[in-house]
């Protein structure tokens, strides 16, 4: 299944998990808007956007399931796309910190999906030449919903930077609450080594449309601080996380089983 | 009972579905919209290759269901349809025909000369045709419209709201 020989099982499965989890959280989050987007079309496109994450992660899920199945020393219950979203307890996330941030106002929710966004339309460019055939696709697929993210985050960090006083003041303290998430991006776990990814290059491509935006939205901000949170890629989590799932699982904890 | 071996048989199932429809987009056939990537009979299983138009689109599962039940109707037993991702589906596998019945039902179907989404911020948005008076001449509302494969627009001449079918 796995053209790269470099590749374990286990190092696969992680793998899969970490993009699947960024894609699920970030895409629950964005729900979270649904029926309170400041006018009847940007609650529309945001909810638009939470269906093509929870899209994605579902292909990554199901793509993760197949060889959990096969794997001898994974948990055995945890072998359908439902069941690992459903299922897993926040040290099994292996999302990134910056997708469980709260949604904050309409400012921090932009702030975070235009991050976020252009994370991954470097990385899904990357992914869809990967050797692994339905990774590969998987990105290919998404790159193409990825773009218009990136452009309708972009587009609303301008006017908001370039707006009032009031909106520029509110971007401005979504950076200070949002910025030190963005390192963990591009600071590869254990099992992202070794999958033809270019972090590197990646970054540099991610600053320099960061860079280019802000300018745009003329807004002045120390994108050179140094200091970053991370530990989400290997589970260890905000506080955030525990309440989201604690929402988002309630259901099936409730009712194993459930079907409707 | 039907000789699955068939050629004959194929036939047949390219034209029974034919007549399942995009629950979205009713007027849409799954062939017009060129999701059916392939139809192939394993003795006497029949598989269906189908490819997402999104990756959220939540009428996949709906389709899959109705795909099922029509060729159950028509006596072929054993179905397994498989989920082809690549290469991802563009507006371009969609027929000609199928745009005509877009626009008939009120939506702008996706340009022919094909102008996909590039990142870029406040580009210029590409003319697109009023679906009820033709006027050219038309605005951009929202980039994502009531389902994930539609834009909002509106007509700057007889005022009217349109969804557009955009290029992807």
């Amino acid at each position: 299944m796995n053209k790269s020989i470099n590749i374990s099982t286990d190092q696969l499965i992680n793998y899969l998990l970490h993009l699947a989890d960024n894609s699920l959280i970030m895409g629950h989050r964005n729900s979270e808007w649904c029926g309170h987007g400041p006018i009847l079309e940007q609650d529309i496109a945001i909810s638009n956007i939470a269906l093509d994450l929870i899209g994605q992660a579902r292909n990554f899920y199901q793509y993760a399931a197949i060889p959990i199945k096969q794997s001898t020393n994974q948990p055995i219950n945890l072998t359908t796309e439902d069941s690992l979203a459903y299922l897993r307890d926040t040290r099994e996330y292996k999302n990134c910190l910056l997708v469980e941030q709260p949604n904050g106002d309409w400012a921090q929710t932009i702030l975070k999906q235009f991050f976020f966004s252009t994370y991954q339309y470097y990385l899904y460019q990357q992914l869809q030449n990967n050797a692994d055939d339905q990774l590969k696709a998987i990105a290919a697929k998404a790159l193409k919903e990825v773009t218009y993210h990136v452009r309708w985050s972009s587009e609303w960090v301008i006017r908001l930077g370039d707006g009032t006083d009031e909106s520029k003041k509110r971007l401005l303290r979504a950076f200070d609450e949002l910025w030190m998430f963005t390192g963990e991006l591009f600071e590869p776990a254990s099992y992202e080594l070794n999958m033809s990814t270019d972090f590197i290059l990646m970054k540099e491509e991610w600053n320099k449309k960061v860079c280019s935006v802000f300018e745009e939205a003329t807004i002045d901000v120390p994108v050179e601080k140094k200091w970053h949170q991370s530990g989400g890629k290997t589970g260890n989590h905000s506080e955030h996380l525990g309440l989201l799932l604690a929402e988002m699982q309630f259901m099936q904890r409730a009712y194993p089983n459930s079907e409707w | 009972m039907i000789d699955l071996k068939d050629k004959q048989a194929v036939n047949k199932i390219w034209r029974i579905l034919e007549t399942v429809t995009d629950p979205e987009v009713p007027v849409l056939s799954i062939l017009d919209l060129g999701i059916v990537r392939n139809v192939q009979l394993n003795g006497d299983e029949v598989e269906i290759y189908i490819t997402p138009t999104y990756s959220g689109c939540p009428a996949t599962d709906a389709i899959n269901t109705n795909i099922r039940m029509v060729l159950l109707e028509n006596g072929f037993s054993t179905i397994k349809i498989t989920q082809q991702l690549s290469p991802a589906w563009t507006t371009d596998w969609m027929s000609e025909k199928g745009k005509e019945k877009l626009k008939a039902y009120g939506i702008a179907p996706p340009h022919s000369k094909q102008i996909v989404c590039a990142p870029d911020s406040f580009q210029k948005e590409e003319a697109i045709q009023c679906p009820q008076c033709n006027s050219y001449n038309s605005r951009l509302v929202s980039q994502f419209g009531s389902t994930a494969c539609k834009a909002l627009y509106q007509c700057n001449d007889c005022k009217e709201p349109f969804d557009y079918f955009k290029c992807h």
